[in-house]
């Protein structure tokens, strides 16, 4: 009884949280979306020269992180803890693979002298300064989502690994799931923004 | 002192406090903490009316006076006022009232007391480094604050890493209103203060996040140049004003509301009534908690957002004046016909009703889009808000200290000095900052370092007027903390009231309640 209530009470303070996640990124919606009625042609330009290919990709292995997540919590609860981890372990390379691609995306750009405050990028039109300036400031913000995400996966990890985390333990792993699903979610949204909507 | 003072865990002496999870020990540390930013904060605010106390140059330059209202209202707003009431009196008594041991994540408590103690050492910090002292004033408007050479960086990172705490302190406090209430303690049996403080938090979960991305993205602006918010790059000023009222404006319900919940609090055990219309009480916080978070355009009348936009702004503002009006007119039925014993801290509680009402009233002049025309940016501006804050949640925060000071220390303080204390309080307060209401009607602008000759006799009265305000301030702090020391032993219920708070031991022990108490009555009802 103790233990079901302790579940409740963690998992709501951690949707409390989810929700002030989501939050902080509405603020970047509301202003992508001022900034895209206000310079709507510029916007769809710019994005037509964004990795679409590269951005597929990255959607499609988030999603699939996401899976193998919900498996690693599914199997961790039927007591098989090495198929958990195995999943755990799929998951935090999901999310390494999303990064370096994120990486190199952004090299690409910077290579091109596409980069916040580059003389570049200063010549061309406003609307093009503001895509990219909301560009760099909302996937990156995801981006060290994303990296917080895979930290606080090796936790688990090796909590899982040492037998700290199991079946009647399983809460920090589950809202660890939470928050690498949330990761997953705001992803959804970013890459129709920047790569799709033109 | 015996209670949860006694109780020595792990650690010993200072370890055993600033390690605690304890709630009551994280209450006294945010206490202790809090009101040292307080003091420094009243220390700013009397130099700046020292320096207008004449026209021209009195006692600093433009440039100090400039860092010094900065900083005044920086270390008042984000480090006293927002986290002042609930982080104090909340962490103490929420889980009290609601007949819990401690708060829902208690390690996450000391966590936020923490983050807040490294965010106040930053912003601190802020004023040594870089290029000195930040002069953009508390709400760090663009362009100014990305074109100004002082210290913007690292001061609005520091507000970024409090908001961190405040988010924290309010996802606690909803989990453990909805999680740890005892048996019997249904929703409308809670204690008005408890209602506060969870609408206050829900405000805090929902709104801080916007303000936080606001302030990383003018951080980002400064360092690496994104553009979003910079003109010269194509960004729109007036979309970070937007954000930022987006939270700052349901900040000023963070600070007012914990301050109505203590008044609905005080009220009722010095009237020896219950409180009129409990429900109405309880739906007027959370209304004044919803309509709050939409009225943010108020403060952009002036700016060039649409005439639509102010018009339903303005109309929204006055919706908020229905619950508050509420709010007001029932804690004066409370009284009606009953028992008043006038105490110090139904004193304060009277005198936040007054002057409230006075910042309330004078707040519908700026809420009609054509006199705030006249009054925008204003000396009547800085006479209202400090109405309100100052005069609600600082008053209220006075009668707290009052009320609760025997059961949070075990002692009680010299009942005398606080009415010498509070007269020189209220005349000091309204000698300060009622000529401000003047002045700002006559048209003086606020944040100028200096004046026209016509206005140097209200403004010195208002400096007068500082001065018997810090008089009050010091005798009441005075006695309070000669009590500490030396008050005489408080029993467990010395006003007789009906809370759970009040039905256990000055100050409580360790874990609360001896056993888990069974709820069978409401907040306020008197046997």
């Amino acid at each position: 009884m103790k233990n079901h209530k302790d579940n409740t009470v963690s998992t709501l303070g951690m949707w409390l949280f989810l929700l002030s996640e989501i939050l902080l990124f509405g603020g970047l919606f509301i202003i992508c979306s001022v900034y895209r009625y206000n310079h709507s042609r510029i916007f769809h330009l710019a994005a037509e020269s964004l990795n679409r290919p590269l951005g597929a990709l990255n959607t499609l292995i988030l999603l699939t992180s996401s899976l193998t997540m919900a498996l690693s919590i599914f199997f961790l609860k039927n007591r098989r803890s090495e198929r958990s981890l195995f999943f755990l372990f799929l998951t935090i390379f999901l999310g390494l693979f999303f990064l370096s691609n994120k990486y190199f995306e952004w090299a690409s750009k910077v290579h091109h002298g596409v980069y916040p405050n580059a003389p570049v990028l200063l010549e061309r039109e406003r609307g093009e300064v503001l895509f990219y300036g909301l560009y760099y400031s909302m996937t990156g913000l995801h981006g060290l989502h994303v990296l917080v995400g895979i930290g606080l996966l090796s936790v688990m990890f090796v909590s899982v690994l040492r037998g700290k985390i199991d079946h009647e333990r399983i809460l920090p792993l589950k809202n660890t799931g939470l928050y690498w699903h949330l990761v997953d979610i705001i992803w959804i949204f970013l890459f129709p923004l920047f790569y799709l909507i033109t | 002192m015996a209670g949860f003072y006694e109780d020595e865990g792990r650690l010993r002496g200072i370890l055993g406090w600033i390690f605690s999870t304890d709630h009551k020990r994280i209450g006294l540390l945010y206490l202790f903490a809090i009101l040292f930013f307080y003091a420094i904060g009243v220390l700013l605010g009397f130099l700046m009316r020292l320096e207008l106390m004449a026209p021209g140059p009195t006692i600093m330059r433009p440039q100090t006076y400039n860092a010094i209202f900065t900083l005044h209202g920086v270390i008042m707003i984000f480090l006293f006022v927002i986290p002042g009431i609930p982080s104090i009196f909340g962490n103490f008594f929420l889980p009290i009232q609601i007949g819990a041991t401690d708060v829902a994540f208690p390690r996450l408590n000391l966590l936020s007391w923490w983050i807040y103690m490294i965010g106040a050492v930053l912003a601190v910090l802020s004023l040594f480094t870089g290029g000195g002292p930040v002069d953009t004033g508390w709400t760090f408007y663009v362009p100014y604050s990305l074109r100004t050479s002082v210290n913007v960086p690292l001061a609005v990172f520091a507000v970024f890493i409090l908001g961190f705490s405040s988010i924290l302190t309010g996802i606690n406090f909803v989990t453990t209103t909805h999680q740890l209430r005892a048996p019997g303690m249904t929703w409308f049996r809670l204690p008005l203060f408890v209602w506060a403080v969870y609408a206050t938090a829900w405000i805090q979960v929902l709104v801080t996040p916007v303000i936080g991305i606001t302030l990383l993205l003018t951080l980002m602006e400064r360092l690496v140049g994104v553009g979003i918010f910079d003109p010269a790059k194509g960004g729109d000023p007036l979309l970070y004003q937007h954000l930022f009222w987006i939270y700052s404006h349901p900040a000023v319900y963070i600070m007012i509301l914990p301050a109505m919940g203590v008044i609905s609090e005080i009220i009722p055990v010095f009237a020896r009534r219950t409180i009129f219309g409990y429900k109405a009480m309880a739906f007027s916080i959370l209304a004044i908690a919803v309509v709050g978070s939409f009225v943010w355009g108020h403060h952009m009348f002036v700016s060039g957002q649409s005439d639509l936009a102010s018009i339903i702004f303005s109309l929204l503002t006055f919706l908020v004046a229905v619950p508050s009006g509420v709010k007001v007119f029932n804690w004066v039925s409370t009284l009606y016909k009953g028992s008043i014993e006038v105490t110090p801290p139904l004193l304060f509680a009277l005198t936040f009703i007054f002057l409230f009402s006075i910042g309330g009233l004078t707040g519908l002049f700026q809420g009609a889009l054509a006199t705030d025309v006249h009054l925008h940016d204003t000396y009547w501006v800085v006479g209202h808000f400090h109405y309100v804050i100052f005069g609600g949640t600082g008053f209220a925060l006075f009668g707290a200290l009052h009320y609760w000071f025997p059961k949070m220390f075990g002692r009680m303080y010299h009942k005398k000095i606080p009415y010498f204390a509070w007269a020189l309080l209220f005349v000091g307060f309204n000698t300060l900052y009622f000529p401000m209401l003047i002045l700002g009607w006559q048209g003086m602008p606020r944040r100028y370092f200096d004046y026209l000759p016509q206005f140097h006799s209200l403004q010195f009265v208002s400096t007068i007027g500082s001065w018997i305000l810090i008089g009050g301030l010091i005798l009441m702090f005075g006695n309070l903390i000669h009590s500490l020391f030396r008050g005489e032993k408080a029993e467990g219920n010395p006003w007789g009231g009906a809370t759970l708070e009040w039905q256990i031991p000055s100050p409580p022990p360790k874990e609360n309640f001896v056993e888990t108490p069974q709820v069978e009555r409401g907040p306020y009802e008197f046997r």
